[in-house]
């Protein structure tokens, strides 16, 4: 049987870059043991001897020309069409550096 | 002519219509979005396009007085109203995955089948509503609120592409394109009324479609006729040069002698009587015609739920990674519910320590239900099973269980894990009046054999599409 704990919780919450209240965790922590615990059927199967399957294709290895064309392109203004928070033609973000302060 | 009041209900009746000038692409455009406004209450649609639509049916109008001659040749959609789900990228309109995180977002580029049935003569006429991010069953999963079964709207219409299936149920567009990634066109088909097609992996571009879980999606559509929904596939197969997973394979033609199988792990209990019994009524249309029948064994299928809510979480938590709310979009807090859950489930079996239990356990066993097919196809042509346990539940029976709603895919599931085709059609109505149907599954690629024995039985039964009284 696993039981997440509300720690393990956050702790996947940490991972996956998410910010959860705590209504979320109260509510996720018993939804998520539960399915984890379904899981546990797949004990049953026998796979010492199995590859396992990434895709289905069975295609290897897919080569493009290494070009640029003007229809497989956006341009600048496309790109950044998405977003309010532009700054002469770029994206802004929060500032991830800070002053120094050794000086 | 605002209320036409027959509107054709197919692509062949729709092209004659205008051919003969029974009505005009612009007035077919007219009655579509009237209907549209006036079922507002399915809530099918999240953004309807006016505009587009208009323009495009002016285009097509022009078509067909300049030269009516081998149109449907150059233009096999013309005509042909479009909704599309709301996971394919349209450029110049919005594109929300039917997520708060999506809610302002206009694609910069189109995807290659919105694009393709764009240049078939296709008329857009609006974006549908889905569970967010494709995730889930029954359409209630939506940012923007559950949609209604059309047939009885205290019912759900079955997901993810809920919005698709009940544009084209209740006749608010001709065709409508889905994504199946677990059983996401053809349950909602199932659950509707209607045709649904989940193409084989790799047989149509995800290019410019809003990625899921990237091993297992699957680009298809819907429509009132086998026919229809084969059309669709047509204009939108094949490379693009933008998916390198797709290839330009060699179809399985049918043979002049069909074996079909039946799956005896699809008929176990917690089946609905009515499903398993409408399987078996279809079984002896196919009979009938001359199909030869045998019973087949899919040893791993009671594994597939498992196997699948690994995979697809995984991919789904590396899929929705992306989403900073930098570049577009909004920040991950405005993630709902179950996208949080499935990044967060996917989070847990890739992390340290659980990777080889859960994650490598279940590619392995992916392989298995893999063999499963592999080995049956070796004698039969196709598979004919049910598509859902149940026939449309209640909305609000499953929300508050997770667990529960993911085992609804059971019969689906297994299609996406092995990457074969799936063909969902409908067979008529329980005694509550929910629309009851089957699933054709076949080897890769051999969407031709399932398209053939799906209007065999369409023929068989003299099959004619009818819309709900709303």
């Amino acid at each position: 049987m696993v039981k997440l704990t509300k720690e393990d919780v956050l702790h996947v919450a940490k991972l996956a870059k998410l910010d959860l209240v705590e209504a979320e965790v109260e509510r996720f922590t018993p939804q998520l043991s539960n399915v984890i615990n379904h899981f546990s059927e797949l004990s049953e199967v026998d796979t010492v001897d199995t590859e396992p399957t990434s895709q289905t294709t069975g295609l290897e290895n897919v080569y493009r020309e290494d070009k640029v064309t003007v229809e497989g392109s956006l341009s600048a203004e496309e790109a950044i069409s998405g977003s309010d928070k532009i700054h002469n033609g770029y994206f802004k973000v929060k500032a991830i550096l800070e002053g120094r302060t050794d000086k | 002519m605002k209320n036409m009041k027959d509107i054709p209900l197919t692509i062949k009746e729709t092209q004659e219509g205008l051919l003969k000038k029974k009505f005009s692409a612009t007035e077919l455009v007219d009655t579509y979005l009237g209907k549209i406004n006036e079922e507002k209450d399915l809530n099918a649609y999240i953004t309807v396009c006016d505009d587009e639509a208009y323009k495009k049916a002016g285009e097509v109008d022009k078509l067909i007085a300049n030269d009516s001659l081998a149109l449907s040749e150059n233009f096999p959609l013309f005509g042909a109203t479009i909704g599309h789900k709301d996971l394919f990228l349209t450029k110049g309109i919005r594109t929300t995955a039917a997520s708060k995180v999506l809610e302002s977002y206009v694609p910069a580029y189109s995807a290659t089948a919105v694009a393709r049935m764009e240049k078939a003569g296709g008329i857009i006429l609006g974006k549908t509503n889905c569970d967010a991010w494709a995730h889930g069953a029954s359409g209630e999963n939506s940012d923007f609120g559950p949609t209604k079964n059309p047939w009885n709207k205290k019912f759900v219409p079955g997901g993810s592409s809920s919005g698709s299936a009940v544009s084209v149920a209740a006749g608010l567009s001709l065709i409508a394109t889905g994504t199946d990634t677990g059983g996401s066109i053809r349950q909602p088909a199932n659950f509707c009324g209607v045709v649904g097609l989940k193409p084989t992996y790799g047989a149509v571009s995800r290019y410019g479609i809003i990625a899921m879980a990237s091993s297992l999606d699957s680009v298809g559509n819907f429509g009132k006729s086998v026919d229809d929904v084969e059309t669709v596939f047509n204009v939108t197969k094949g490379e693009d040069g933008r998916d390198s997973t797709v290839k330009n394979a060699e179809f399985v033609k049918p043979k002049a002698k069909i074996k079909i199988g039946i799956p005896k792990e699809y008929f176990v209990e917690g089946v609905d009587k009515e499903v398993a019994e409408s399987v078996i009524r279809a079984s002896k249309v196919f009979e009938k015609a001359g199909i030869e029948l045998t019973e087949i064994s899919l040893p791993h299928t009671k594994y597939a739920i498992s196997v699948y809510y690994i995979v697809q979480p995984a991919e789904v938590s590396s899929n929705l990674g992306r989403y900073d709310g930098i570049r577009y979009g909004n920040p991950r807090a405005d993630f709902g519910a179950e996208a949080k859950r499935r990044i967060m489930l996917g989070t847990y079996v890739l992390s340290a320590g659980y990777y080889d239990a859960f994650y490598l356990k279940a590619q392995k066993v992916r392989s298995k239900l893999i063999g499963d097919f592999e080995a049956v196809f070796e004698t039969v042509d196709a598979i004919l099973a049910p598509v859902s346990p149940t026939p449309a539940f209640k909305l609000g029976e499953k929300a508050s269980d997770p667990l529960k709603m993911y085992l609804a895919d059971i019969f689906t599931a297994p299609a996406n894990l092995a990457g074969i085709p799936g063909l969902s059609i409908p067979s008529g109505f329980n005694e509550e009046g929910l629309p009851l149907g089957f699933q054709l599954l076949g080897p890769r690629f051999s969407e031709p054999v399932l398209f053939e024995l799906g209007k065999l039985y369409e023929k068989e039964i003299d099959y004619k599409a009818i819309l709900p009284n709303l």
